[in-house]
Parts: C-alpha cells; sequence; structure tokens
C-alpha cells in the first residue's frame, strides 16, 4: 500500500496525519499537530482548531461561566475538561476556608461550576491538587501530539511533551467550553538549537534564562518554538517542563520538545496514558510527531549549553538574565532609547547600580516553587545542598508543584531536610510566584526565586525578585546574598 | 459587544516598552468572581499611578488634568507582554479607553483586547514618534480612529494600521466570533467522529 493509500485507509485522525508523508511535505511537530486538529478553515476566517484536553483554574474561570449561562451555553465536553485550584489557595492551612472573602468566593465558584457541567476538579481532598501545569503532567492527562489549552500563559509548559499547548484569554474560555474549539492562527516555527553538555551547577532553568537573554521578551513573538539538540535530548521532562514553561517570557505562543524515549518512560503507568498494548500503538504513532527531516523553519537560534553558567536577572523583566558572576549591566550601553529607558527604571526599582557585582548582593527571602520548579527533581537539587546547613536568609519557602510532589518529598525524606534548614514547608499551590494567595515578599526586600517573572510587584508591591534555578536559589539561601551555586556543589 | 468603526479622542501617552499586565493590572486586584468596572478601573497602571499610600503620583501621565478623558493609549513596543490575564484589556475598556496605539503587542494580549472591542492599532515606529511629538506639544490633539479605513489621523499626521479581516468584520459589524463557532457545530461534531 502506498503512503497516500494508507492515510486515506486509516482517515484523517491524528495518528494519519502525523505520518511522514502525509500531504507529501515536510513537516514540522508543530505542523503535524495543526493540521491534525484543524476542523475546518474557510477563507477570510481564521482556523476553527480543535481542544483536546481544557485545563481550568481558580483565577481566570468564573467570569467564563458566567458568560455562559448568560448565553443559555453548557460545557460541550466535561471530559476534556480538567479543573484545579492554584493561584488562590492558602499554602499553609488549605483545608480552612479562607480568611479573604472574595478567595473563598473563588474557591466556591470552581467547586460550584465545576460540580454543575461535570468536569472533573482536582480539589485539595482529592490526593491530586496542585498546580494545573505540575498535575496534567503527572497524571499522564498531558499527552504528545495533542492540543491543550489554560487561561494560564503558562500553558506552554506541557509543550515538553510534544504537545502544542498555549495560553488564551477568559473569553476563549467560554468559547473552547461551548464548542471545545479555538478560533486560531498558524504561527512561524522557530528553531531553538541547544547543543552540548551542560555543566556542573547548571539546570534547564539556566538555560532557558539564557536563552530569554539572547531573544529578548519580544524575540519570539508570532512563533512556536521547537527545542532541539543534543541538550535538550539529554534533559529529563522535569528540564524540559522547566525550558517550555518560560518559553511564553520570549512572547512565543508556544515551546515544543519532540516526544522520545524518556517522554514515553516518563509516561508510562501514569494513571491516564494509555496502558498495554494501547500504550504501545501510542508510541508508534507519537514517534512519528518528530519533525522531518528537511523540514523548514522560519527562523532559528542556537545556543552552547556547554558554555553556560548559572544565570540570574539583575531587572524587572525575565529577559535580564546574566552569568551570576557578572556585574550588573550599564544601561547606557543598550541598543536604543527605549531598552535604555526601561533598564534604568529597573535599576531604580531594584536600587541597583550598573558594574556593582551581583555575587554578595544581600536576599532576604528565597522561594522554591511554581510551575516552573516545583518538582521533583527541582526539590532534591535544592536538598542536596540544604542537607545538613542552616539558611542565612530571613524566610525561604518551599511549596511543592503539587500533592503528589509533597507526597514523595515526605516519603524520601525531604521536608525534614528543608525544615531543619529552617525552611517553611507548604501545601502546594503558585503561593509567592504571584503572591495572590497571602504569600508575599515585603516592600523592598530582595526575593531569589525559582518562578518565570521578577516583573515589578509581581511577587507583592514593591518586592524585588532575582529569577534563578532551585541550585542558585538554595546556594543563596545558605549565604544570605546571592551566590554561586558552584561553590557548593564542587 | 458594540460596534467598533470610528471614533475620535484624545491620548494618554505612556511611552516606556514591553508594559507587562502585572504592570498594567497587579495580581492583588486580578481575584474577583465576575468582570468588577469599579475594581479594575482602580486597578488600572495601579502600581505607576499611586504610592504605597493611596496619593496619586503627580507626574504619572493618568494624573495629569490635561490626559483626563483619553480615549486613545499610546504605548512603547510589545505592549501587554507576560501574563496572559483578560482583565488587561478590561480594565482598560472600563477606564474609557477604546484603542491602544503601539508598534507592537503580546500576542495573548492582542487577541484578548479583539475578543473584547479594545482595538490594538500597530503603527510604524515613524508614525508612533510623529503622534507622540504631537501629543506631547498639545495634550489635547483630537486623533480619529478609521477602523474601516484602517487609518490613524490627526491634525498633521496619519497612519496606516494593519488588521485581519475576520477581526475586523467581527468590529465593525459587532459580531462576536462565538457564534461563527457555534454555527460550525456540525463540522466540530464529524470532526469529533474521525477521531
Ligand atoms: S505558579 Fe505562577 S506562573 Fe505558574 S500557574 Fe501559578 S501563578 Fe502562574
Amino acid at each position: 500500500m502506498t503512503r497516500r493509500r494508507f492515510c486515506e485507509a486509516v482517515g484523517v485522525g491524528a495518528a494519519a496525519l502525523a505520518l511522514p508523508g502525509c500531504g507529501g511535505r515536510a513537516r514540522t511537530l508543530y505542523d503535524k499537530i495543526w493540521d491534525a486538529h484543524r476542523v475546518l478553515e474557510e477563507p477570510g476566517y481564521p482556523a476553527v482548531l480543535y481542544v483536546d484536553l481544557h485545563l481550568l483554574q481558580d483565577n481566570t474561570s468564573s467570569p467564563a461561566f458566567h458568560g455562559l449561562r448568560r448565553r443559555g451555553l453548557s460545557v460541550r465536553r466535561p471530559e476534556r475538561t480538567i479543573a484545579t485550584i492554584d493561584h488562590t489557595l492558602s499554602t499553609t492551612d488549605p483545608a480552612r476556608p479562607h480568611p479573604d472573602p472574595t478567595t473563598r468566593a473563588i474557591i466556591e465558584a470552581m467547586r460550584a461550576n465545576s460540580r454543575g457541567a461535570g468536569i472533573r476538579l482536582f480539589d485539595i481532598d482529592s490526593g491530586q491538587q496542585g498546580i494545573s501545569h505540575v498535575i496534567a503532567p503527572e497524571l499522564g492527562l498531558t499527552q504528545p501530539g495533542m492540543t491543550i489549552v489554560c487561561a494560564d500563559s503558562h500553558t506552554s509548559t506541557h509543550g515538553a511533551f510534544g504537545a502544542l499547548a498555549f495560553g488564551i484569554g477568559t473569553t476563549d474560555v467560554e468559547r473552547v467550553l461551548a464548542t471545545q474549539c479555538l478560533l486560531a492562527s498558524r504561527s512561524k516555527r522557530l528553531e531553538a538549537r541547544i547543543d552540548g553538555a551542560l555543566p556542573a551547577g547548571c539546570t534547564a532553568k539556566d538555560v532557558i534564562l539564557a536563552l530569554l537573554a539572547k531573544l529578548g521578551i519580544d524575540g519570539a513573538v508570532g512563533h512556536v518554538i521547537e527545542y532541539r539538540g543534543s541538550a535538550v535530548r539529554a534533559l529529563s521532562m522535569e528540564g524540559r517542563m522547566t525550558l517550555c514553561n518560560m518559553t511564553i517570557e520570549a512572547g512565543a505562543r508556544a515551546g515544543l520538545v519532540a516526544p522520545d524515549d524518556t517522554t514515553f518512560e516518563y509516561l508510562a503507568s501514569r494513571e491516564h496514558a494509555p496502558r498495554g498494548r494501547a500504550f504501545d500503538e501510542a508510541v508508534v504513532r507519537w514517534r512519528a510527531l518528530a519533525t522531518d527531516d528537511g523540514a523548514a523553519f522560519d527562523t532559528a537560534v542556537h545556543l552552547d549549553a556547554s558554555a553556560l553558567e548559572p544565570m540570574v536577572t539583575w531587572g524587572t523583566d525575565p529577559g535580564t538574565a546574566v552569568p551570576i558572576t557578572a556585574r550588573v549591566p550599564d544601561p547606557a550601553a543598550r541598543p536604543g532609547a527605549g531598552e535604555r529607558a526601561s533598564a534604568r527604571r529597573a535599576l531604580a526599582y531594584m536600587d541597583l547600580r550598573p558594574g556593582e557585582p551581583l555575587l554578595g548582593r544581600r536576599v532576604d527571602v528565597v522561594f522554591l516553587g511554581s510551575c516552573t520548579n516545583a518538582r521533583l527533581t527541582d526539590l532534591r537539587l535544592a536538598a542536596a545542598l540544604l542537607r545538613g546547613r542552616r539558611i542565612q536568609v530571613k524566610r525561604m519557602l518551599v511549596v511543592p508543584g503539587s500533592q503528589q510532589v509533597k507526597r514523595a518529598c515526605e516519603a524520601e525524606g525531604l521536608h525534614r531536610v528543608f525544615l531543619d534548614a529552617g525552611c517553611e514547608w507548604r501545601a502546594p499551590g503558585c503561593s509567592m510566584c504571584m503572591a495572590l494567595n497571602g504569600d508575599e515578599v515585603a516592600p523592598g526586600q530582595y526575593c531569589v526565586s525559582t518562578s518565570n517573572r521578577n516583573f515589578e510587584g509581581r511577587q507583592g508591591p514593591g518586592a524585588r525578585t532575582f529569577l534563578a534555578s532551585p541550585l542558585t536559589a538554595a546556594a543563596s539561601a545558605l549565604t544570605g546574598a546571592l551566590e554561586d551555586p558552584r561553590r557548593w556543589t564542587r | 459587544m458594540d460596534a467598533l468603526i470610528r471614533f475620535t479622542g484624545t491620548v494618554l501617552p505612556l511611552p516606556a516598552r514591553d508594559i507587562n499586565n502585572d504592570v498594567v493590572v497587579p495580581g492583588r486586584f486580578l481575584k474577583m468572581i465576575d468582570r468588577d468596572d469599579a475594581r479594575l478601573r482602580l486597578a488600572l497602571f495601579h502600581d505607576w499611578r499611586f504610592f504605597e499610600d493611596g496619593r496619586p503620583r503627580p507626574e504619572f501621565p493618568m494624573n495629569r488634568p490635561e490626559h483626563q478623558g483619553a480615549t486613545i493609549l499610546l504605548t512603547g513596543a510589545n505592549f501587554g507582554c507576560g501574563s496572559g490575564r483578560e482583565k488587561a484589556p478590561w480594565a482598560l475598556l472600563a477606564s474609557g479607553f477604546r484603542a491602544v496605539i503601539s508598534t507592537s503587542f503580546a500576542e495573548i494580549f492582542r487577541s484578548n483586547a479583539l475578543n473584547n472591542g479594545l482595538l490594538p492599532v500597530t503603527v510604524a515606529a515613524r508614525a508612533a514618534r510623529a503622534l507622540l511629538a504631537a501629543v506631547t506639544k498639545e495634550p489635547g490633539l483630537e486623533v480619529t480612529i478609521d477602523l474601516p479605513a484602517q487609518e490613524v489621523r490627526w491634525r498633521g499626521g496619519r497612519a496606516s494600521f494593519p488588521i485581519d479581516s475576520f477581526s475586523k468584520r467581527c468590529l465593525v459589524r459587532g459580531w462576536d466570533p462565538l457564534d461563527y463557532l457555534l454555527w460550525h457545530a456540525g463540522a466540530i461534531s464529524r470532526f469529533e467522529r474521525t477521531r
């Protein structure tokens, strides 16, 4: 049977479209997923794109349900929708009704809306609650070749599995609830090739911070990034999630890593992943998703992972990362007037001066958490440095990304390591990443954070954020100042 | 959604580039069960607008008497980056803005804005500079945004802007894109059966 005839025989589902050669041209991973989910596309209209998995979170979904009710519409595919409570939840005592009435109302609305629509909610008594971008992968809900959306910009995280995943707004949530589809237009393709072996003391977080410094925070607008190269292949799924998570910080629509044995190993035996023969068949389909030889990208960027150093941001956007051994850059050296003005504003907010070393800069708070770096391997890395030592910062919050992560840490005794070092061991949630739940950095304080955004006020009004890896965060906690983790790992 | 065709208004200049949505609507104002315009009006650019004790910062353009009543925001490149919170365009609309002019927008902001009838107007850098200079000289300058003609006009200048034909039709005719999706419910069901 020729390839084309075979494609016709199996229909136009995801499997057929993922086969190389169907359609007769070399395609990227992104093109294959897009083609397989395009319901229709009329001239002069955006494409109607089918959504396989829709994640709902507490902070953005309630107005969408109000919108549905106003129009008298119902949820088309509740079984393709899951809900979690992560943004607003207290991390000290999540089971107690939240002291803030609005927060309480938001959490109750999430419960009522899920119940009313027949949507599965991973509530705090489920044993599986956590940050949406942590729980969907660990439950095996995130799978290669899928389209995944959520009213949350860090939905890009799921691209680590070779799923096309991106953030949408509340109006789009309403549309997806009603029709399981989105209106979208095709993005350009950006190849980010990362080769070489990561040096000791460096992690996926340092890779993405270095890439953001290279691309800038609008360097990938209009693009979907596919991460390729030996350094990407060598990353664990958790590292790949960190990479894809911060893809949005370059302005990209989504980030992707082609699924491989690392992906399949991670997925095997996850609760919602296919099992037995179905799993083997899925692996055949998933393998075929990889970008064909000769497929074209619109843009390319290259990074040598072996030359990296631990990275830290000095400014108020995630593109301001520099090696931790560097000095605060001089705004006058930046290319355009707009960039110079932003840099000056950032330095004033951070109260830093050009030319001063970053190493040794005072740190008040350390936050180890968020959908970027609150998975088991992240917490293990930090615990390895903290074991048997005491932190020198005012406080360090350790907030696991999910109840599963929390249990796994406790089974390994990591929580004891954190507590003995003087850290606070919290219940899962977004916590100090966005300071929506009461976990805040005080005005003027410096926080080394493993999260993804250092914007003004992000971790609380007047809070000053240094973004870094879990290793750099732990080393800085031990020193009470910005610290090179290589001094502690050697 | 009301139809948005052409209108004339004055401009609030906020020329910084890369203004992110945590600045447009700080996180602590996000918690709401449904769209809450009073809260959104207070939230807009809150930490740039007010000191920690709540007093207005006199130098911030939104607090200047000459910019009261502005309906057009003129801002720097990559506006609305970072978070995809739809509360950013909601807060601008609640505060009376109908269009944002910039040289570029973050993607989710752009799409959220269009979904709510807030017009993202992308102009060339030269035009943005010319308009900023004109508004700086004459803060009450009247600026017309003409969506059918895809043009911004002011005394002494004009600039064209791109918009995809679907978004334009939706805005001009007051169509809701959800109706387009619902119209295709049959095609969506057929698609579901092939999978
Ligand atoms: S951890 Fe932070 S970035 Fe991630 S979903 Fe929560 S608030 Fe958003």
